[in-house]
């Protein structure tokens, strides 16, 4: 679904990513781990397009994303994303939050936008929040809300870009039940993370980085119960 | 009230012994009552607040057009780099360049004497010339309060599927306008206060009718006085119009 060709990214001098071939399967949940710095968002970010790849390709569903011919706007449309510190709109309520993008992209009519929205808010239990504004709302429910609003737009595969880091701890859990729950209705998910127990829990494959490189990758139980890389050990002795 | 004036104006221009009271009346008459002066000050405010009406509507549209393509021009994708926009953003550069580097005043004189010295709408060419210089400096500000926008709103926006336009248009500036809206006052008051220039190029407006007051009646504290109390209540109504807005404004802020 995704393919990951020889993908190279550098900010100035510092090159963040050197060079990463992977795929993405279809329904896939990919969890990627590694210490701060390690380019696991730079990665992330670079299958959208939110960051330039300096090299190297990203094909999506047979389209090559990092063609300047392809409509770059319609390939997104089936990506969601979801960031750490939420990215909710500010200035529109939830309802248009979450209307806006399907009607200006000509997804959807309104009537039909404001419909999946509510059905939309009633399963993460915040149907009652349609009319609010982000400034009203916690943390976490920011966060519930802007996984639907991507949701809105039906796209194949959802990017989480640590979802929770921003979180108070006792609001982790209730976006993390949010993505379980997604992952067990069968959508891709590409997920940087730092929740390991999650990771352990959903993933099909998880994902090492560190210093722009996958190191190691594997099933949780590869990674978590037997890591192979001293820096994978080192990691994972620190952080679990 | 109309024989109290013509009984005391003649002893106090010879210089005859009058009250406090009743030499402020004479001059007060005059300066503002006698042949129905006060219809010109009121013709003066009409003129000022079209002019100033005129200069502020294209200063804000000046100023957005020249804000969006400036920072659209910043944000391009490395690699990127349209060349159409190049050029527009090198002219609106220049624009913002002059028209901050020149004294309001010339501008007003080249455009009156100048570039249209032929035409007989001061208030036309005044109101043009006001608002053009308007639109750099809030182009300006509007730059500032784009910049200022959290870059995780067009990322979001665009994460979506939606082009930058839209983004720009309902999510980044209305935005951006609330958070500069302070500022933007500022500016407007400062426009509605410079539109009394335009009475150098011929322009009838407020300052011009007290000084035609005042080179009938030799007289010049009363109707310069008169002029400053209006600016100030037009500017407090302004005020008070932009403190509305701003709190309508901030619906978004409820907690």
């Amino acid at each position: 679904m995704i393919d990951v060709k020889d993908l190279h990214k550098s900010f100035g001098d510092t090159e963040v990513l050197k060079g990463i071939n992977e795929h993405v399967n279809r329904g896939e949940k990919v969890v990627v781990i590694g210490p701060s710095g390690s380019g696991k968002s730079t990665f992330l970010r670079c299958l959208n397009l939110l960051e330039t790849p300096t090299s190297g390709e990203i094909i999506f569903d047979g389209v090559s994303m990092t063609d300047p011919k392809t409509d770059i706007n319609k390939m997104r449309q089936k990506m969601g994303m979801v960031f750490q510190h939420f990215n909710l709109f500010n200035n529109l309520n939830i309802m248009d939050n979450m209307t806006l993008a399907p009607v200006r992209t000509k997804l959807m009519t309104k009537a039909q936008a404001q419909e999946e929205a509510i059905m939309l808010l009633k399963r993460v239990g915040l149907e009652d929040k349609a009319y609010a504004y982000p400034a009203q709302l916690s943390g976490g429910q920011k966060q519930r809300i802007a996984i639907v609003r991507g949701l809105a737009m039906h796209p194949e595969v959802m990017l989480f870009d640590e979802p929770t880091s921003a979180l108070d701890p006792e609001m982790v859990g209730e976006v993390l039940e949010v993505m379980r729950k997604l992952a067990d209705d069968g959508m891709t998910m590409v997920v940087v993370t730092h929740e390991m127990g999650f990771a352990r829990e959903v993933a099909n494959r998880v994902l090492f980085m560190d210093a722009g490189e996958v190191i190691e990758q594997g099933t949780p139980e590869e990674i978590f119960g037997n890591p192979q890389n001293p820096r994978t050990q080192s990691f994972l002795s620190k952080v679990l | 009230m109309e024989q109290l004036y013509t009984q005391w104006k003649p002893i106090l221009s010879s210089g005859g012994d009058l009250s406090f009271w009743q030499e402020f009346f004479v001059k007060f008459y005059q300066a503002f009552i006698e042949g129905d002066r006060w219809l010109q000050y009121i013709k003066g405010v009409g003129t000022t607040l079209y002019v100033t009406a005129m200069a502020l509507i294209l200063g804000v549209i000046l100023g957005v057009i020249v804000a969006v393509v400036r920072t659209a021009h910043d944000q391009q994708r490395p690699g990127h780099h349209n060349p159409i926009l190049g050029v527009i953003n090198a002219i609106f550069k220049v624009y913002v360049t002059v028209i901050r580097g020149t004294p309001m005043m010339v501008q007003l004189l080249i455009m009156g004497f100048v570039i249209f010295a032929s035409s007989k709408n001061f208030s036309l060419v005044g109101g043009l010339t006001l608002g053009i210089n308007s639109g750099a400096y809030v182009s300006e500000i509007i730059r500032g309060g784009l910049m200022a926008v959290d870059g995780g709103q067009m990322e979001a926006g665009r994460s979506l599927g939606m082009n930058y336009a839209d983004t720009m248009r309902f999510v980044v500036i209305p935005q951006a306008i609330k958070a500069i809206l302070p500022a933007l006052g500022n500016e407007f008051i400062v426009l509605l206060k410079d539109t009394s220039l335009i009475s150098v190029i011929g322009g009838k407006e407020l300052l011009y009718a007290a000084r035609g007051v005042v080179s009938r009646t030799y007289e010049a504290m009363y109707p310069f006085l008169g002029t400053a109390f209006i600016y100030l209540v037009l500017v407090m109504a302004f005020t008070w119009l932009l403190g509305k807005l701003e709190r309508r404004l901030r619906q978004s802020d409820r907690r």
